[in-house]
């Protein structure tokens, strides 16, 4: 219990830092964005509707303190401020729409390649020297090895352009009003299922290949050797024994992948058009659209930051060392 | 004197690793009976097959290791004629193991009651959980191990106690030989003292045979009843501890392990070693394998392997004695 509450502790203080920095890093920057948007419209503005844009914005009139507590009152109410590139759309209705995308495509397909890589990797170090263990790691590192985009690329190029198996881009069909049915399910599944499988095959390796290597470093330690010749069943060993241990170093690289799916795959979603968080940020930073760009920051900084105490939760959880306490002499 | 049932047979064994070189001979030709309720120890350099001996009776070949000749009995038993799944059955309830490394014995994420009750779990079916948790805690009492470290990890238990639960899950199912592969060399002097105290009171009520592997003389000596000394994979000779220590004809490389211990109650201190390395197992001697550091050696060691002889109560490997009695 101690062990959770010092991770909570350290969690909320770095939240803090993070949400303090995404504060003070802009303001240290040259310039100001009334400034940016009079440059914008390149002298089509009046210098009095730039005093307007600037109390609008609230610069120059208050002092750093006020201005932060604002800022801190307008994140935690949604108040994220207006995006420059759609003005006047709110920021925080521009991440409404595109986060679910990214959680969705990313999430899903990188929990998909941890489930599936991690058990592989089982399975090929507990049949060592087999068929699939001489191939599948040399394989999967092949695809791994390829630039992802590029692999994006060839995927559209030849199971939607040439083979017209699956959509090129978007989410789902804009023919299509969403809604909770049949065919609108369909047609985002059927979008998301290239830039899902590039996700997936660009990441394999490194879950199969370290769940492996894991593995027969802990099928080498004595209390695996120790438990088989004490007579427990081969499921029992390979599973309670030797992955149980292995999968443990596993969780720092898992934890690193979660944090990313936010940050989304940037070049997953530029090649596919994929509405996701990652598209946005590629135009905001184009666009110069610093609230945008300050928001999605933020949301990577808490989403790296929730993972890993996600993580470091899951981790006590499976490995005993972790915890502190329990029973120690006479305690 | 009482016939007694032998419980482990080693006839001519020969263990080799198969490597690229070729087949490296660990374990050469060597044979050993072990009766009931006995301690035998197992006393040789790192690198002299001890281990490799002690894996191959238990049938857990690792590294590529196989059993070129000879047989294996234990309980009358030949451990490589039995199929996977009787074997799994027949090891622990008629043979156990104790590791070299305690530290390393026990799986860290499960708990000390798991670990055990997967011994009474695994080998019959039939075991209520509840029945196997009350053997569990009549077992931390035989090794003194207050029964409320069941629900502690590994880490939570220093070496000595650590290695306690491993003879704990040794003798679990009361078999008739363990084997102990230096179950103390991890541990410092004080524990390994209680250790060792634990080990024959247990020993003593429970009266299965010990395989005792060491490379601690004095300490195989004070405890066992029967020493083999092992040199280049070969039984070079075996004793009783009695005339270990105070017979004159000894093996000279026994010759030489006895004067490298230290004599507290002697006046002057000469400890003396055995000059050289052991030998490369890959390309060993020729004739008798230690005569490159033998103060005897003489041509014929040179060419000939010594065979075997019966000298006094003690069978030694050496040409010094070959014109003594047969």
């Amino acid at each position: 219990m101690r062990y959770v509450i010092h991770r909570l502790g350290f969690f909320v203080l770095s939240l803090w830092a993070a949400i303090t920095i995404n504060f003070i890093l802009p303001r240290m920057m040259p310039g100001n964005p009334a400034d940016a948007m009079f440059a914008k419209f390149q002298g089509q503005l009046t210098p009095a509707a730039l005093d307007a844009m600037k109390k609008a914005y609230g610069i120059g009139q208050s002092n750093l303190w006020h201005q932060y507590i604002d800022y801190l009152h307008g994140l935690f109410t949604f108040n994220w401020g207006l995006s420059f590139m759609q003005y006047p759309t709110p920021v925080s209705d521009m991440i409404k729409a595109s986060v679910p995308w990214t959680l969705g495509l990313v999430g899903i397909a990188t929990l998909l390649s941890v489930f599936v890589g991690t058990t592989l990797g089982v399975y090929i170090s507990w049949k060592r020297k087999g068929l699939l263990d001489n191939t599948l790691p040399v394989v999967s590192m092949i695809f791994q090895a390829m630039p992802y985009f590029w692999m994006a690329l060839l995927f559209v190029f030849i199971f939607g352009f040439k083979l017209n198996w699956f959509p090129m881009s978007h989410g789902y069909d804009p023919a299509i009003t969403p809604g909770f049915n049949g065919t609108y399910l369909s047609s985002v599944l059927s979008h998301a299922f290239l830039p899902g499988v590039t996700l997936l095959l660009g990441s394999l390796s490194g879950w199969i290949v370290g769940m492996r290597n894991n593995m027969i470093n802990t099928l080498g330690e004595d209390y695996v050797t120790f438990a088989e010749a004490k007579g427990v069943s081969s499921s029992r060993l390979m599973f309670s024994y030797a992955a149980r241990n292995a999968i443990l170093p596993q969780l720092t690289s898992f934890a690193i992948a979660i944090g990313n799916v936010v940050s989304g795959s940037i070049l997953t979603e530029q090649v596919f058009s994929y509405p996701g968080i990652g598209n946005q940020l590629t135009s905001a930073v184009t666009s110069q659209d610093f609230p945008m760009i300050q928001a999605s920051f933020l949301l990577i900084a808490v989403s790296v930051l929730v993972a890993n105490l996600i993580v470091d939760l899951l981790y006590s959880r499976l490995d005993p060392r972790i915890r502190t306490g329990g029973l120690r002499n006479e305690g | 004197m009482e016939e007694k049932q032998p419980v482990l047979e080693l006839q001519h064994v020969s263990v080799g690793y198969d490597s690229p070189a070729g087949m490296v001979q660990a374990v050469n030709d060597v044979s050993l009976t072990i009766y009931e309720n006995t301690i035998v120890g197992l006393i040789g350099e790192s690198g002299s097959g001890k281990s490799t001996l002690g894996n191959a009776i238990m049938h857990l070949m690792k590294n590529n290791a196989v059993l070129t000749s000879g047989t294996i009995k234990v309980m009358g038993k030949d451990v490589y004629s039995l199929t996977k799944n009787e074997l799994r059955k027949f090891r622990w309830s008629q043979m156990a193991m104790v590791f070299q490394s305690a530290m390393n014995a026990l799986n860290p994420v499960l708990t000390v009651e798991d670990q055990i009750l997967d011994v009474f779990l695994s080998h019959d079916k039939s075991m209520s959980k509840k029945e196997a948790k009350k053997r569990a805690r009549e077992l931390m009492d035989v090794v003194s191990i207050d029964p409320r470290y069941l629900k502690s990890y590994p880490h939570e238990l220093s070496g000595g106690m650590r290695q306690r639960v491993v003879i704990a899950i040794a003798i679990a199912l009361d078999p008739k030989l363990v084997i102990m592969d230096e179950p103390t060399t991890a541990l410092d002097v004080v524990v390994q003292r209680s250790i060792l105290d634990k080990i024959k009171e247990i020993q003593k009520v429970k009266k299965f045979a010990i395989l005792f592997i060491s490379h601690d003389f004095s300490l195989v000596s004070e405890l066992a009843s029967k020493v083999a000394i092992m040199y280049a994979g070969r039984f070079i000779e075996v004793t009783d501890s009695h005339s270990l220590m105070n017979a004159k004809e000894h093996h000279p490389y026994t010759e030489g392990l006895i004067r490298a211990i230290p004599h507290l109650t002697a006046e002057e201190v000469t400890i003396e070693g055995i000059p050289g390395n052991p030998p490369n197992l890959v390309e060993l001697p020729t004739g008798c394998a230690y005569h490159p550091r033998c103060r005897y050696a003489n041509e014929l060691c040179k060419k000939k392997r010594p065979e075997m002889r019966h000298v006094d109560t003690r069978d030694i490997e050496c040409h010094l004695y070959e014109t003594v009695q047969k």
